[in-house]
């Protein structure tokens, strides 16, 4: 009784996104884009190529300014606080929000080890006699810990891909953040370690808001609690994902994830 | 004639070709190698390497030159690198991409190509006389910087432009500074590539002799520069003191000159090469 009410109640907004516009220069990338980000749950974001998808996952921590001529404009709330306040030091938030990218980009000159360390490390942060227990942990929580742990000391990329794509993860969660947004994660990966990543993000949700950007409409049924579904830089339609790909309110959610276009 | 045929003549043509291009200017730089061997072994010897120049060919040495040209180099690379990166660094990570960064990108690259000697007059002008500096070292030192400078800023930024997109994107995900970027991410990757630019930038300060002819080095050195204010010789003006005698036997002294030279930039260059394949290997490229 007490279970099948908890399970009624809507989980709170982790990140709230409110008439979120963006640009790359004189191109409108984002159009007026709200929607809340529930805690503690896989969102996927669905859609075309060029749809804007990355672009809304990048506004999230801050990465979209980074590219020259970028522009953005609208309310994203993380926890309630505004994180385009000019009181927010975006280094500080994206130790919040971390980011797992398309390609697997472990840093080729350091170790499995020096990889997992390399947030805390590069960031000025690592105390020395905690380290051990940190990359433990983070390549646990990775689900990779089993499959390197006696070779801690190699090159990251002497992994395969989808290990070298854990070692990813790790590294994000070895910096201890409340928010992981992923960026096509699976895209560069065989069938056999996109599914190892895909369970890894379902045990992950129990402790972490992920959001997942993905091509891939079957990947985003099969891990995502909620879908959000862009076309031309507008945000069509947001709700559970079981409701979305079954009954999806939107012609246009319907023509796409029938595979009409895309 | 059959296609097949034809393409494997044209095959083997393009071959030819691309060998000789590579065995000729080979062949060249051994023929001089020999030539100047020749004449110069059996003037080199301890006595050669370790005499100050004399009126008398057969006493003469060539101890200020090879001193006051490795530390002109030291000198010159301790002057230029920091500079020439740190400018690299700005432009590459730092500076708006734009018109004005394009400006001087250009400006840089016509840099490059400025004759030496009129380097060699601006640092007479700047470094001698108004900076007060004298002909010494250090005048010498700066305006080799100046000369090399463009080499460095040039190869740094190239070599920046190949550290990958995706890592700087890592760090930035993980809460890492630009600063702490650069540091720990970019310059590590690309120092193999910074470490090649010091190497042509020595490589073409060690030969120069016309700016430092302007700046006012000696060509009759008979003490050792003793500090960076001092007076100074280098190993091309040395050899090009002797090739303008009239006796034959300076001429004998300006080959083992040349010998010297060659040996001293070979050296150097190996040292670099050295540490540059043993960085790319440990940053795993």
């Amino acid at each position: 009784m007490t279970a099948a009410l908890a399970s009624q109640r809507l989980p709170s907004t982790k990140i709230a996104v409110s008439s979120v516009h963006a640009w790359f220069g004189s191109n409108h990338v984002l159009k007026d884009v709200s929607l809340n980000f529930p805690e503690k749950s896989v969102t996927a974001i669905i859609g075309p190529s060029g749809c804007g998808k990355s672009t809304l996952l990048r506004s999230l921590n801050r990465m979209h300014e980074l590219v020259e001529g970028a522009r953005i404009s609208g309310n994203i709330l993380l926890d309630g606080k505004d994180i385009y306040d000019p009181g927010v030091d975006p280094v500080l938030l994206r130790r919040r929000v971390g980011m797992v990218f398309q390609k697997p980009n472990p840093f080729p000159s350091m170790t499995i080890r020096e990889n997992v360390l390399s947030g805390l490390k590069l960031t000025g942060r690592l105390e020395h006699q905690s380290s051990d227990d940190i990359v433990r942990r983070a390549l646990r929580g990775a689900a990779l810990w089993d499959e390197v742990k006696d070779r801690l000391h190699s090159p990251g990329i002497s992994l395969s891909g989808g290990q070298q794509q854990r070692l990813c993860i790790a590294r994000s969660l070895a910096v201890r953040p409340d928010v992981l947004l992923m960026d096509e994660p699976c895209s560069a990966l065989d069938p056999i370690a996109s599914a190892k990543i895909e369970d890894l993000i379902h045990t992950l949700s129990a402790d972490y808001t992920i959001v997942i950007v993905t091509h891939n409409m079957q990947q985003a049924a099969r891990v995502s609690n909620y879908t959000a579904f862009m076309l031309h830089g507008e945000l069509v339609e947001f709700s559970k994902t079981d409701q979305l790909f079954t009954a999806p309110r939107d012609p246009r959610t319907e023509d796409y994830i029938t595979g009409k276009f895309g | 004639m059959s296609t097949v045929t034809r393409r494997k003549i044209a095959e083997r043509s393009f071959f030819i070709l691309c060998a000789s291009a590579i065995v000729i200017p080979l062949g060249v730089l051994a023929l001089l190698l020999w030539d100047v061997g020749r004449d110069a072994a059996p003037r080199i010897d301890v006595q050669f390497l370790t005499s100050f120049p004399s009126r008398k060919a057969a006493l003469a040495g060539i101890l200020p030159a090879i001193v006051g040209s490795l530390y002109l180099i030291v000198l010159t690379a301790a002057i230029a690198l920091p500079i020439g990166v740190g400018a690299a660094l700005y432009l590459e990570e730092y500076a708006k991409k734009g018109r004005l960064s394009s400006l001087i990108e250009i400006n840089i690259a016509n840099l490059a190509g400025v004759p030496s000697i009129i380097y060699g007059l601006l640092g007479l002008g700047v470094f001698v006389r108004v900076l007060g500096l004298g002909r010494s070292l250090l005048a010498g030192a700066l305006t080799m910087a100046l000369l090399v400078l463009p080499i460095v800023v040039m190869v740094t930024r190239e070599s920046l432009r190949t550290v990958p997109g995706h890592l700087r994107e890592a760090a930035w995900g993980l809460g890492a500074t630009r600063w702490q970027i650069v540091r720990q991410i970019v310059l590590p990757q690309a120092f193999p590539g910074i470490l090649t630019g010091a190497i042509l930038a020595v490589s073409r300060a060690i030969g120069e002799t016309a700016p430092l002819v302007a700046v006012g080095a000696l060509t009759y050195m008979t003490f050792l520069p003793d500090g960076i204010d001092a007076p100074f010789t280098v190993l091309p003006i040395q050899i090009f003191n002797w090739v303008s005698r009239p006796q034959e036997a300076f001429l004998v002294n300006a080959a083992a000159g040349i010998a010297v030279l060659m040996a001293t930039m070979l050296l150097l260059n190996s040292v670099a090469i050295y540490l540059r394949n043993r960085l790319q290997h440990q940053t795993g490229r």
